[in-house]
C-alpha cells in the first residue's frame, strides 16, 4: 500500500560529557512515504535536529538502523555512501553560516555538481548553464552568478542553498530549520519555493522546525519529540484537530492566532526540564506535565497507537483511551 | 536558456576579499613602509649578483685594503679579508631573504597541516600532534636549531630546514584553534552531505577561510625566522664561512668591534631593517584583515 522511502528504527544518539551522558535522541522509529513530508517538531535540544544529522551520516548513531529504499545507511562506507548522498541531501538552517563566504554562488552550486559528476564529461560551459538553470529553478537573477554570499540577503542565501541540495537531483531532502533564521515575508516565499519543487519534482521531504505554523502548512505527518523521544506521533490535520499528548496541547495552544478578541486559554508549562543526562526510566515530560498521574514514573512510556495512526507516548492518555475503549 | 557569458560580464564592481584587504592596508602608511622596504630588499637580492661577481668581489682576500673605515670608495668600509662591507652586506640580503620566507614556508606548510587535521579531526589525532607541538615548542628554538643543523651538517639548505622546524608549532596552534571555530559551521556539514572527501574539505573549505590570522602569523615569522637564521649562523651553525651572511659577517667582525665597528654596524643595521619591515608589515596586515576593523 504505502511507499515507504525511510525507515529508521530505534535510532539512539548518545554523547558522552564529563557530567555523564546526554540521550540526544533516545530510541525513534518512524517512517517516511515517497512524495510525503514528514515534519519534526519540539523545542530547542529535543534532539529533532540530531535526528535529522544522524539521517545524513554527519553523525554517527550510538545504535539503531535507518534504511533508505531499503540500503542501510549506517553500514554504508566509501563510494556507497556517495551514491546514497547524491539521493539525499539538506537544507541548512542558517544561511549566514551554510554557505563558504570564501566562494562565489557559481562555485557553491557547482560543487555538488563537480564532486558527484552529475553531467559526464562536463566542461565549464556545460557547468555554467546547469548553474544558470538550478539558479532559475530556486528564483535567483544571473547577475548573482559571480557574487559572494556576504553580498546576499537572507532569502537570496537560502535559494542558493536550495539550489545546492538540487544540483545532484536528489529523491529526498531535509531541512533543518529552513525558515527559522528569515523574515517572516521571506519565510513565506521559501515555503512556498519548497512546497512547488516538492510538487514538480516528486521529492520527500522531512521538515525539522520548531514552528508548528509552518509544519502544518507544510506536512503530511508530524512528529512531536520531547527530549530525544517522541511522545506523539499522528498525520498533520488529526494532530491539529485532536492532539492528545500533555506536551502537543502545551505547543499547540501556543500558537499565534491572529484574530481580535481571541481569548484563546494558553497552557503555560511549569517546572523544570527533565535533564537530558542520564534521564531516569520514567516519562520525561512528568515534571511539567499538567496531567501527571501515578502511572508516570512507571518507566518510559511507549509509543502506542490510541487510534488510527496516532500514536501517542503518555501513560495517562493510554490508560484512559483503554478504558474508554474497554467501557465501549 | 540565457547565455552564460552575459553573466560573466556582468561582473560585480563589489571588491573581493582581497581587493578589501588591500585597499584598507594601503591607508596603513607603516604597513606600506614596510612593504616598500621588503621591495626593495628582494629587488637587491635579486640584482646583486648581475653587479657584483661572486668569486672576485664578494669572497676574494684583498689584504692591501683590509680594515678600512667608511670612504667614498668604500661606503661601508672593508672588512679584515679587504673585502667591500657595502656589497657583502647587499649580496646577504638573498641568504636573510631565501631563509626569512624559505624556513617561513616549511613552517606553514608542515604547521598549517598538521593544525588542520588536528582541528578538524579532534579526538587521538588532536592529542597526539598537539602534545607533540608542545613538546616540541618547549624546546629553545635556538637549541632545537643548533641541534638539527649538527646532524644535518651546516649548509644553506640545512639551515632552512632546521629554522623552519622550529617554527612549525606557531603555525599548528594557530591554525588548530581557527579550525575550531570553523569545523561547526554549516557550510562544512553542507560539502560533507555532497559526498566532498574529508582532505578535500580541508584543502578547499577549512584552509581558505582560516587564512588571515596565518598570513599575519607569517608575515612575522618570516621577521624571526631572519633573526633566529642570524643567531645560527653567528653561532658558526648557518652558511659556512665566506659566504657574506649577516650573522656569518658579524661572527667574523666581533674580534674588530672596538677598531672597525663598521664591520659590525652595517650588516647589523640591515638585520633590524628587515626585521622591522616584516613585523610592521604584519602588524598592518593584522588590523587589514580584522573584520571588526572593516569600514
Amino acid at each position: 500500500m504505502s511507499d515507504v522511502m525511510l525507515e529508521v528504527r530505534n535510532l539512539k544518539k548518545y554523547f558522552k560529557t564529563l557530567r555523564g551522558t546526554v540521550h540526544a535522541v533516545d530510541d525513534v522509529s518512524f517512517t517516511v512515504e515517497r512524495g510525503k513530508t514528514l515534519g519534526i517538531v519540539g523545542e530547542s535540544g529535543c534532539g529533532k535536529s540530531t535526528v535529522g544529522r544522524c539521517l545524513l551520516r554527519l553523525l554517527e548513531p550510538t545504535s539503531g538502523e535507518i534504511y533508505f529504499e531499503g540500503i542501510d545507511i549506517c553500514g554504508a562506507k566509501g563510494s556507497e555512501l556517495k551514491k546514497l548522498r547524491k539521493d539525499m541531501q539538506m537544507i541548512f538552517q542558517d544561511p549566514y553560516s551554510s554557505l563558504n563566504p570564501r566562494k562565489t554562488i557559481r562555485d557553491i552550486i557547482a560543487a555538488p555538481l563537480l564532486e558527484n559528476k552529475i553531467i559526464p564529461n562536463a566542461t565549464k560551459k556545460d557547468i555554467d548553464t546547469r548553474v544558470l538553470e538550478l539558479m532559475e529553478t530556486v528564483g535567483l537573477a544571473e547577475r548573482l552568478f559571480n557574487s559572494y554570499p556576504h553580498e546576499l540577503d537572507g532569502g537570496r542565501r537560502q535559494r542558493v542553498g536550495i539550489a545546492r541540495a538540487l544540483a545532484v537531483q536528489p529523491k529526498f531532502i531535509e531541512c533543518d530549520e529552513p525558515v527559522s533564521a528569515l523574515d517572516v515575508s521571506i519565510q513565506a516565499q521559501i515555503l512556498n519555493l519548497l512546497k512547488k519543487l516538492q510538487r514538480d519534482r516528486g521529492l520527500t521531504f522531512i521538515f525539522i522546525t520548531h514552528n508548528l505554523s509552518v509544519v502544518h502548512y507544510f506536512s503530511d505527518d508530524i512528529i512531536v519529540m520531547y527530549l530525544g523521544q517522541i511522545v506523539e506521533k499522528a498525520p498533520a490535520r488529526e494532530l491539529f484537530e485532536n492532539p492528545m499528548h500533555p506536551y502537543t496541547k502545551a505547543l499547540l495552544s501556543a500558537i499565534l492566532v491572529p484574530e481580535i478578541g481571541n481569548r484563546k486559554q494558553r497552557i503555560r508549562l511549569a517546572g523544570e526540564v527533565t535533564s537530558p543526562i542520564d534521564p531516569p526510566d520514567r516519562c520525561r515530560f512528568e515534571k511539567r506535565c499538567h496531567y501527571a498521574c501515578e502511572l508516570c514514573n512507571q518507566g518510559t512510556p511507549q509509543l502506542i497507537e490510541v487510534s488510527p495512526n496516532h500514536f501517542v507516548a503518555c501513560h495517562c492518555v493510554q490508560k484512559n483511551s483503554n478504558t474508554i475503549a474497554a467501557g465501549g | 536558456m540565457k547565455n552564460p557569458e552575459t553573466a560573466v560580464t556582468t561582473k560585480k564592481k563589489n571588491r573581493s576579499r582581497a581587493g578589501e584587504t588591500w585597499h584598507r592596508l594601503k591607508k596603513n602608511k607603516g604597513a606600506m613602509l614596510g612593504l616598500a622596504i621588503i621591495i626593495l630588499l628582494v629587488l637587491i637580492a635579486l640584482y646583486t649578483s648581475i653587479f657584483w661577481d661572486y668569486n672576485t668581489m664578494i669572497v676574494k682576500v684583498n689584504i692591501p685594503e683590509r680594515v678600512q673605515p667608511p670612504s667614498p670608495v668604500h661606503p661601508f668600509g672593508t672588512d679584515d679579508m679587504g673585502r667591500d662591507v657595502l656589497i657583502r652586506t647587499l649580496y646577504g640580503t638573498r641568504y636573510s631573504l631565501i631563509i626569512g620566507f624559505g624556513a617561513t614556508a616549511i613552517g606553514l606548510i608542515i604547521g598549517v597541516l598538521l593544525g588542520a587535521v588536528a582541528g578538524y579531526f579532534g579526538g587521538i589525532y588532536e592529542d597526539i600532534i598537539m602534545r607533540a607541538t608542545d613538546i616540541f615548542a618547549s624546546i629553545p628554538a635556538i637549541l632545537m636549531g643548533m641541534v638539527i643543523v649538527c646532524v644535518l651538517g651546516a649548509s644553506l639548505p640545512n639551515l632552512l630546514i632546521a629554522v623552519g622546524i622550529t617554527a612549525v608549532p606557531a603555525f599548528t596552534r594557530i591554525t588548530r584553534s581557527m579550525v575550531l571555530t570553523i569545523r561547526n559551521q554549516e557550510y562544512i556539514e553542507a560539502a560533507k552531505c555532497i559526498g566532498t572527501p574529508n582532505l578535500k574539505i580541508i584543502i578547499t573549505e577549512v584552509i581558505p577561510n582560516s587564512l588571515s590570522p596565518i598570513i599575519v602569523v607569517a608575515s612575522s615569522r618570516i621577521g624571526s625566522c631572519t633573526i633566529q637564521a642570524a643567531g645560527l649562523s653567528f653561532l658558526g651553525f648557518g652558511v659556512p664561512a665566506p659566504a657574506p651572511e649577516w650573522g656569518a659577517m658579524i661572527s667574523l667582525s666581533r674580534n674588530y668591534i672596538r677598531t672597525a665597528p663598521w664591520m659590525t654596524l652595517f650588516p647589523s643595521l640591515f638585520i633590524i631593517i628587515m626585521v622591522l619591515a616584516f613585523n610592521i608589515l604584519g602588524d598592518g596586515l593584522r588590523d587589514a584583515l580584522d573584520p571588526k576593523l572593516k569600514r
